[in-house]
């Protein structure tokens, strides 16, 4: 029913960041979209749309699908939902000086084609404020020393949804240690097939769950590596 | 001796037990539908192997890896018990060490059960029946469906045809027969 539309500019700021929750949770990229516009109109700074709606949006479906109330379907046309909003807010941010919290180089491992958990990471990362370079599927070794020497990241992230490649990270990781290198970054590891132990047999810094659980972990090393630099 | 397998290998396993009269081999299937949530396979393996102790002398596990990340392994090691070597059914079928030289990392494998089950098990689990817009997110980087016969069925292969169509993938129907799985049954 015509009555029952829900016209976003009419709500006040409160309300349409819980109206946005709710849009971002269904995977309603153009209500996203207007609803990001909205708050730019209103004068919020991009920086909060980004963390007060988009990623506080996210940060709900992360948690359901954790649980298990939303699948993985759900979660990607969220995703696509977010991606939208995140496509307004993108150049803004870089504009206005956005706050950054550090840098990633992410791909997924050699042989591997499966991108969506590596794509899913990269966008909560970007939304959480760290510079994401994405090497996209099918990394081998040299790709990724040649990001880490071009970029100069905090952390490398590698993802791989098959038990067949997820060895290719420990190939990456004794890489990283030949050269001298490992301690230069924080190594985060993550896909279907993985657990705490894989990761710590690797000589990873941390397995991820899932994509909540990496934002957590990369800013909380971030945070103990900058220290450490400090200190 | 008890077998303790995927239910997605009912129909071969108990086809392979009736053309070799293996008779000292009883079927169990876990639902096949963990194919789908790895996570879940090794607690069910766990139950029904403990829940076996003491009503069989023996007991094997028809599961390979499949997604498990060694969980599996290291389950069945540690109840006693042995089980499939290889990664996942698609390996086995085609034979572990054929399957890993090939290194087809842009295939996406059907078994004949899969082929019968491609809805309930592929299109529907994905959310494709509802949002066929994420097909691409799912399979773009994908080349080929490789259907992986292990039976020769007409019927079958125009089904698995108009799977790869429906994904948007070139076809391939490779007969593979039983592979490994006759000759890690036949050893027991």
């Amino acid at each position: 029913m015509a009555d029952d539309e829900i016209i976003l500019s009419e709500l006040d700021d409160e309300e349409l960041v819980a109206q946005m929750f709710d849009d971002l949770y269904d995977g309603l990229r153009e209500e996203i979209e207007e609803g990001v516009r909205i708050l730019l109109d209103r004068g919020w700074t991009p920086y909060d749309i980004l963390t007060k709606a988009l990623v506080g949006g996210m940060t709900i479906v992360g948690a359901d699908f954790r649980d298990g109330i939303l699948f993985v379907p759900e979660v990607l046309l969220a995703a696509n939902a977010m991606k939208g909003g995140m496509a307004i807010l993108k150049p803004l941010l870089a504009e206005t000086g956005a706050p950054r919290v550090g840098k990633m180089v992410i791909g997924t491992v050699k042989g591997d084609i499966h991108d969506i958990g590596k794509n899913l990471v990269s966008m909560m990362m970007e939304g959480a404020g760290f510079e994401v370079v994405d090497l996209g599927i099918n990394n081998a070794v040299e790709k990724y020393l040649e990001a880490l020497e071009t970029e100069k990241p905090d952390i490398l992230g590698m993802s791989a949804l098959l038990t067949t490649t997820m060895p290719y990270m420990k190939v990456v990781i004794d890489t990283l240690k030949e050269k001298g290198i490992r301690d230069d970054y924080i190594v985060l590891v993550g896909g279907a097939p993985l657990n705490e132990e894989f990761g710590r047999a690797i000589g990873a810094d941390a397995y991820c769950r899932d994509a909540a659980v990496a934002v957590e972990t990369a800013k909380s090393l971030v945070g103990r590596k900058h220290n450490q630099i400090g200190a | 001796m008890l077998l303790i397998a995927c239910g997605a290998l009912a129909r071969e396993i108990l086809a392979l037990k009736a053309a070799n009269g293996w008779e000292h081999l009883d079927l169990q299937c876990l639902p096949a539908i963990l194919h789908n949530a790895p996570q879940r396979i090794v607690p069910a393996v766990e139950a029904a192997v403990e829940a076996a102790r003491g009503r069989y002398a023996r007991v094997f596990v028809v599961y390979a890896d499949c997604g498990t990340g060694g969980l599996l392994s290291a389950a069945c090691a540690r109840l006693g018990v042995d089980m499939v070597e290889g990664p996942h059914c698609y390996s086995f079928f085609e034979g572990n060490e054929v399957f890993a030289a090939k290194g087809e990392a842009t295939a996406f494998y059907l078994t004949d059960f899969l082929v019968r089950q491609f809805d309930a098990f592929v299109w529907r689990p994905l959310g494709l029946d509802r949002h066929p817009e994420l097909r691409d997110a799912y399979f773009g980087h994908y080349e080929k469906l490789v259907y992986q016969a292990q039976t020769d069925d007409p019927d079958l292969t125009g089904k698995a045809m108009d799977c790869a169509a429906r994904l948007g993938l070139a076809f391939e129907r490779r007969w593979t027969g039983y592979g490994d799985l006759f000759w890690v049954l036949d050893r027991l």
